[in-house]
């Protein structure tokens, strides 16, 4: 009896490294996180609420943050809606048909995700500054892209292009045409089958892809900087208010006004965590990602 | 509505999928389109849909030329391997679906009252609020069925229809479908590789293989007499033996059987395992019994010829036969083919 026992607990585990290693690892990865994802945002509530509370508060609506603040959520109101409808028009054509350059269409969509920002940003300047492409042509007929508006929501739009259609390609690449063909089949139009058969399906991760793409267009900080000109109270972004206040030596509103952007961040970070768990367990109703044709789970 | 196919050609790339396929298709009738992976089937029951287009050759519906029409003005039913039901709709949802969308304006009361009806003779009812992941494959084959017979389709098409199902569930489907089938007298095409599928459920079998059509006819026909040895082989278990053709007679080991129409010389033939016998001596084709296969209806011999080959033979359930026999393969039935 005794000798079963012993054999047992001298076995290696069934499955992976011994405890010792098991327990490193663990302990590694928690060190790690602390130090290089937990540490830096404690720092950043921790310095905005040092000089005390109505500094925080003084900082934050200090005219040139808010208005920092209000280019940042003008620049997301258009970018984001725009790289939505973008995002679901490639993934609709990419998965549901079939054309000359669909792979090329592919790999263009990813550029901005290989490509430094900062590097979209010098582009930018290349074809709509003064001495670009457009340049003359523009200031001809007086309208400014760059160091405004329209030259920040450009590089936003550019940086954060593929990220609704990241989400989506490979959800409806899986879901394949059956459903869109069913649907046309009982005489359905493409819009409507769009709307009523396949929009249905991808919502969730369409809503996921609509809230990083909108993370995303709030931080951006390398492409914006290079357009926007840095204009304090102009064309100052929250991001790039961040880093004047930083160099301007005013730590606690540099801080306060960071701590805007982490809010935001773990806003999102909530929603998305609700929207992964709304997508796959709400009662009654079956899991939104389609059963991968063939591999169905039978359920009596 | 009467479905014709006239030398209907189709391309993919460089793959040339559909051959120059000619077909009629009987209103009211229901056929099958048989064949191995590859052989066009499905690419021809997608042209009918309208799912695909054809490249060459033209689809008539009744006298009307369909080739160009687009699947959602075809009026045709089409019935998906994988079910394709919409899985956020509920089965009365999936079902209503094309009524919805349709032309024909229908008021609520009345979609209702379809759907109601179409669940019965699926014999669904009470399932009508459930969704498509919470009930089973049969079922959900039905549901498919029923969403495409609520538009009032002119043709019934079917790819793979039980394809994805165990075989019980399938047999059942099989007979329920030819049920329905008859009840409604709707023209129907369906695809399968299954040759029992095929064989139990049409009225016309048609067969295919690389993109063109090898032979078309009744179960009987197909089974009986065969065009070549692809149709012979593909339909079921079939033993070759080389055979020698002189005078319309054809010599196959030591036995003889009649060959009219054959020229002179050498010949193959088929036989099905259940035409063989065998014993200890008599005319027929030497050979040693190398395995003794019992299952639950009958005893299944393995033999090999001294050629080399191997022959599969059905024998009593009671045979007196052991592994090592050597004796005679005798033939009740064979069907022979010029040399290929």
């Amino acid at each position: 009896m005794s000798g079963s026992s012993n054999a047992s607990s001298h076995r290696p585990p069934r499955i992976g490294e011994s405890p010792l290693v098991r327990r490193a690892l663990i302990i590694g990865v928690l060190v790690v996180s602390a130090f290089v994802i937990a540490a830096p945002l404690a720092v950043i509530a921790v310095q905005a609420f040092s000089k005390g509370v109505e500094t925080y508060l003084a900082a934050i609506t200090h005219p040139d943050t808010l208005h920092a603040i209000g280019m940042t959520l003008v620049t997301a109101l258009i970018a984001v809606p725009i790289n939505t409808l973008f995002g679901i028009a490639s993934a609709w054509a990419i998965t549901k048909f079939d054309f000359p350059g669909r792979r090329l269409l592919l790999v263009v969509i990813e550029i901005p995700f290989s490509i430094s920002p900062i590097v979209a940003g010098v582009a930018y300047l290349f074809v709509y500054g003064l001495q670009g492409l457009f340049g003359e042509w523009l200031s001809a007929h007086d309208v400014k892209v760059l160091f405004a508006l329209p030259g920040i929501v450009l590089a936003s739009l550019f940086v954060t292009a593929p990220f609704v259609a990241r989400e989506l390609i490979p959800l409806m690449q899986a879901q394949g045409r059956d459903l869109e063909e069913a649907a046309a089949s009982l005489g359905a139009s493409g819009l409507r089958t769009f709307f009523s058969v396949t929009l249905p399906n991808i919502r969730w991760a369409l809503l996921y892809g609509v809230v990083l793409c909108n993370a995303r267009v709030m931080g951006e900080f390398g492409a914006v900087s290079v357009v926007s000109g840095n204009i304090r109270g102009q064309t100052n972004t929250l991001p790039l208010h961040v880093e004047l206040l930083y160099h301007d030596y005013q730590t606690a509103g540099a801080f306060a006004a960071a701590s805007i952007l982490a809010g935001l961040a773990v806003v999102t970070l909530f929603v998305k965590v609700a929207l992964e768990r709304r997508g796959a367990g709400r009662r009654n109703r079956p899991a939104f990602v389609a059963e991968p044709a063939g591999i169905s789970k039978e359920t009596p | 509505m009467k479905i014709t196919l006239d030398n209907v050609v189709k391309t993919f790339n460089t793959f040339r999928a559909v051959r120059g396929v000619s077909l009629d298709i009987g209103s009211g009738e229901l056929v099958a389109l048989l064949g191995p992976s590859g052989s066009g089937k499905t690419t021809i029951l997608r042209m009918v849909a309208g799912l695909e287009y054809a490249d060459g050759g033209q689809i008539r519906f009744g006298e009307e030329d369909a080739t160009d029409i687009p699947v959602r003005e075809r009026g045709v039913g089409f019935v998906f391997q994988h079910y394709a039901l919409f899985p956020h709709m509920t089965v009365g949802d999936n079902i209503a679906f094309g009524m919805k969308v349709s032309k024909k304006k229908r008021s609520p009361a009345e979609i209702a009252a379809r759907v109601a009806d179409l669940l019965r003779l699926v014999r669904l009812e009470g399932l009508g609020d459930r969704y498509p992941a919470q009930i089973s494959g049969g079922q959900r084959q039905r549901v498919a069925l029923a969403r495409a017979l609520a538009v009032d389709p002119k043709v019934l098409l079917l790819d793979e229809p039980f394809g994805a199902l165990d075989a019980n569930v399938r047999r059942e489907l099989r007979r329920w479908l030819r049920e329905i089938h008859d009840e409604l007298g709707i023209t129907t095409l369906f695809v399968t590789h299954d040759q029992e599928e095929a064989l139990d459920l049409a009225d016309r079998v048609v067969i295919l293989k690389d993109g063109k059509i090898v032979q078309v006819g009744t179960p009987e026909e197909v089974c009986r007499t065969p065009v070549n040895a692809f149709v012979m082989r593909f339909l079921g278990d079939a033993n070759h033996f080389p055979a020698t053709i002189s005078g319309e007679v054809a010599s196959i080991g030591g036995a003889r059987m009649p060959a009219p129409g054959l020229v002179d010389g050498a010949a193959d033939a088929y036989a099905r395992p259940g035409d063989l016998g065998f014993s200890l001596e008599g005319d027929g084709v030497a050979a040693t019994i190398s395995r003794v296969l019992d299952r639950p209806d009958g005893r299944r011999l393995i033999a090999v010829t001294e050629a080399g080959e191997h022959v599969e033979l059905d024998v009593a359930p009671d045979a007196p036969v052991k592994a090592g026999a050597r004796g005679v393969i005798t033939l009740a039935r064979a069907h022979i083919f010029p040399a290929a």
